[in-house]
Parts: structure tokens; sequence; C-alpha cells
């Protein structure tokens, strides 16, 4: 077998990678399986396979609703309008242009999102102390809102009411810092 | 403090010293990606854009000097020859990525080298902390702090909903891959390796060599971190990862012991053979020196070896590979050459463990 990269050499470098069921197959031969070998031997977080990977999970996305979307729809190339990346392009590169993508793509985004890490698609990890002040206090709220609700289901209706005050609080805060903010 | 200085001092702490659980764990990385909001992403900046964030990042040096690890020191990716790129890649303090398809990258570095900043690769900047032995909780928490000191000064990219915006959605929530190396001699040689890699993935976990995705396990070390980085707290990932490396540790241990019972001298002598050549031969290519150097580590812990330091299989699988030992010779060398150099720089190391 011949290199497919050269076309000259005997391949000695074979290796297969399925998407989602797909086969592609790769024969290289040492010398050009060293050109593109950093990617190999240091791989490391490299993009170059995750990428591939990554525009296969979108666009079996979109081969799958293309029966259900109308001829017209078709013809719309979603496009960032801060850094002018289309979908295409990141389909292409699998990488996005600027931090506006996530909201310009945001409805292609979701369902590969979900996939990519198991079921989960929104953060709830550490926030910016200094822009996330607001946010600090919603998720707050949010974590109180469960445990209120854990608490009347338990019927500790005490404890209830000192987490809803504490809701309250916050809920206040927000509304002045907002008011503050405008 | 120049780049002669980083490259002297080759040996980087997380190689030589010591950590919790190093008879199995050689080391404990954190990396946080993270990105201005104002500025396009590497994917499409442009070099003035790219300028400016590292313009930026001198700003913050200038303002404020991360001083808990010493000095910090600026690397610019295109004042750097390729073998000292190399030889940091081999070090594990700049990815391949930035040393290669990075025309604008730079690099901050503490002096202990246990911090890393790598600016303009993937994302804007990744922050990596490189721990020796398994002290997640430990890095995780410099990680921490450095990006809070660089939150003081930079509006971030982020998103109430996604979390930390990154270049690619892999990356995208707390932007954090946690991982562990570990040397895995005895799960190897009891062959439950093959059944405990499938385990350890779906636990949403992924395993690799040492050098990252699609390398071979060269010297029976392995790479287990995170793959999902939304919807988990930075501390649930950590927390995650340790409690499969806990089990990994108990059974590599399981493993020894297991082998000690039954295969006491066979072991005995694999691992002396193993020295052997190690410190007589003249020509020994990567791969037959990553598994001697493997057979000579799980001799020293298993205490078939002793006067000898552990952190010999740290400091030998780095400076064996090919960018240092070119450094070590001071010019480029063809491969033959190297397998020359590989031979002598170990018998030396060896020797001055006698010494």
């Amino acid at each position: 077998m011949i290199c497919q990269e050269c076309n000259q050499r005997p391949a000695a470098l074979h290796f297969t990678k399925i998407i989602n069921g797909e086969k592609t197959e790769f024969h290289l031969c040492e010398k050009c399986a060293q050109e593109h070998g950093e990617m190999f031997i240091f791989g490391g977080d490299s993009g170059f396979t995750i990428n591939n990977l990554l525009a296969g999970l979108f666009s079996i996305d979109q081969s799958l609703q293309k029966p259900a979307q109308s001829p017209f729809r078709q013809e719309d190339i979603l496009q960032c309008g801060h850094c002018s990346m289309t979908f295409p392009q990141f389909l292409k590169v699998g990488r996005f242009g600027c931090a506006h993508c996530y909201e310009t793509f945001k409805d292609q985004l979701v369902p590969v999102l979900k996939r990519l890490h198991s079921g989960n698609w929104t953060h709830t990890g550490k926030i910016p102390e200094r822009i996330g002040g607001e946010i600090h206090l919603k998720k707050q709220i949010e974590i109180l809102k469960n445990q209120l609700q854990e608490c009347i289901s338990h019927e500790e209706f005490e404890k209830a009411a000192k987490i809803r005050d504490e809701i309250r609080i916050l809920e206040k805060k927000i509304a002045a810092s907002q008011e503050g903010g405008e | 403090m120049s780049l002669e200085h980083f490259l002297s001092q080759a040996v980087s702490s997380w190689m030589s010293e010591e950590g919790p659980d190093s008879d199995i764990v050689l080391s404990t990385r954190i990396r946080l990606a993270r990105n201005f909001n104002k500025y396009k992403l590497p994917t499409l900046f442009s070099y003035e854009e790219a300028k400016k964030v590292i313009y930026e990042i001198e700003g913050v040096l200038k303002q404020s000097d991360f001083r808990k690890f010493g000095l910090m020191e600026l690397l610019r990716i295109d004042e750097m020859q390729p073998l000292q790129k190399r030889v940091l890649v081999e070090k594990h303090l700049i990815s391949p990525h930035l040393a290669e398809d990075s025309p604008y990258g730079a690099v901050l570095l503490t002096e202990n080298e246990e911090v890393s900043i790598m600016i303009n690769e993937e994302d804007h900047l990744r922050i990596q902390c490189l721990f020796p032995g398994l002290q997640l909780a430990e890095a995780l928490n410099t990680a921490n702090e450095v990006d809070d000191w660089l939150e003081n000064h930079i509006e971030y990219a982020f998103d109430e909903k996604y979390g930390y915006l990154t270049s690619c959605p892999t990356n995208v929530g707390t932007g954090i891959r946690a991982s562990v190396m570990m040397h895995l001699p005895g799960l190897i040689l009891t062959q439950q390796m093959n059944r405990i890699i499938p385990a350890i993935n779906q636990l949403g976990l992924v395993v690799r060599g040492i050098y990252g995705e699609g390398s071979e396990a060269l010297g029976n070390i392995f790479q287990i971190s995170n793959q999902i980085t939304l919807g988990k707290s930075e501390e649930d990932i950590c927390r995650d990862l340790m409690g499969v490396v806990s089990q990994l540790i108990s059974q590599e241990r399981s493993a020894r012991e297991a082998l000690r019972k039954t295969s006491n001298i066979q072991l005995e002598d694999r691992v002396f053979r193993s020295l052997g050549v190690l410190e007589n031969c003249r020509i020994i290519e990567s791969k037959e020196a990553a598994q001697c150097l493997s057979d000579v580590r799980l001799g020293i812990d298993m205490g078939y070896i002793q006067n000898m330091s552990r952190t010999i299989l740290n400091e030998l699988m780095i400076l064996t590979q090919p960018g240092f030992l070119q450094q070590y010779a001071g010019g480029p060398l063809r491969p033959f050459e190297r397998d020359i150099r590989r031979a002598s720089l170990i018998r030396e190391r060896i020797k001055l463990e006698s010494q």
C-alpha cells in the first residue's frame, strides 16, 4: 500500500478513525507520519482529532434535521456579528472565533454540548470573583431554593422559613445592584 | 534570568521531588482555559490582537507580580530556537500546539516551573500547575490562586449559562483539565490494564500515554484525565478523578504484591537485567530505554534495588527525549546519534547514584 499523503513511499502507519460508526482509514509512510508526527507523538490537547470529531457531531445533527427543514432554511448561513465566523467555518475548524459565537450558534450548540459533557449544558463551577458578583448571588439563590424545597418535603418548616428569609435578602441585593447599575 | 537559566536547570521540581503516593503517581497537573472577553479568540484573532493580549499580561505582571512562586518570566515563542521550544514541550511546560502552531504565542513561567501560563495557544490563556506526586487539591488551589490574580486585572469571557467560554466547546464551562500521571507496571504485567481502560472511559475519564492522545504508554506510564468540563464543579471533577486514581493505586499495589508472591525471582531477574542494560548499554532506543527505566523504577519501589533514588525514572524519561538529548549534545543529532547519546546519558546518571 502506498502512502496517501505523498503517493510515493509505502505506507507504514495505518490507523482508523470511527465517528459514530463511520470509518475513515489513514495510511501514511513514516516520513509523512513524522511530519504530521507531533500530533501523534505529542497529541496532548492538540485539537486535531477532537476538532474533526466535533465537526462530525455537528454535521450529524444537521443531516438529521434536514428532512424537517424547509428548503429555504438551508440557504441561511448563520454568521457571528462580532467576528464574522460562519457556521460552516466553525464546523471546519471546530473552534469558535470569539466569545459571542456561543450566543450566535446557541441553537446548534446545546445538543452538542449535551453530547460532549454527558448530558450537561449549564455551568455549575467557579464564577469569576470580580465580574460575577450578580451571578454569584443568583447561583446562591438557586442553591437555597433547592434547600427550601427539601426542607418543605421533610416538613422542616422552621428551617424553611429561615432559608426563605435568606433568599429574600439576596434578591433585594440583586435588585439594589441592578438599580445602582442603571 | 534568561532562557538558558531555565534550560540549564533541566530538572523541574515535579521531576526531582517526591510527593504523596509517588511510588505510583509521578505528577499531577491542573490546567484552566481562560479568554479575554474583548479580543477575538486565537482561532481568528489578528496579529494586533495577539500582541495586545501579550501586552496586557505584561501589564498585569508589572502592576502586581504573582510572587508566591518567585519571579515570573515571559518568553515569546517567536524568539525561541526550535530546540529550546522542544525542550519546554518535553518538560510538559508548553504544549506542542504552542510550540509549533502558535506564532503569536508566549509562556509565563515561574522559577520553580510549578506554574506556567501559556498565552495565545488555543485559548488566550492556559494556566497550568504541575506538582510532583498525587496533589490534586493542592494543584487546584494554586491554579485558582493564579486565576484569581489574573481575574483582578482582566475581564474574562464568562457566560452565566456556559461558564468560562473557550475556543473549543469541549473545554467550555470550568475550562479545567485535571490529569494525573501514573506508573502502572504491575497492572500491565498482570494484564489487567486492557480491562481497566474501558471501565475508566465509561466514567467520563480518559487514559492516554505519557505524551498525550494516541501516544503509546511508553514505560508503563499513563495519564488519566477528565473529559467533561461542563455541568460539574472543579472540585467534583477533581474528586471523581481522585476516586478513580486511588482505586488504581490500590489495584497497582495489590498487583505488585501478587507478583512478588507468585513470581518473585522472575521479577527480580527482570529488574536486574534491565538495570544491567541501562548501566552498560552503548546504543539504546527510546522505547527500550523507557521499558528498562520502568523495570528499574519498579525494582526501586519494591525494594529489589537499594540506594537509588526513585525520581530517576521521572528525570530520565524526560531527559532522554530527543530535544533534551540535543540540548545536552549542544546541537542537532540524527536518530542513531541520539541513541548513542541517550545510552551515555543514562550510564552517567546511574553512575551518579552509586557515588
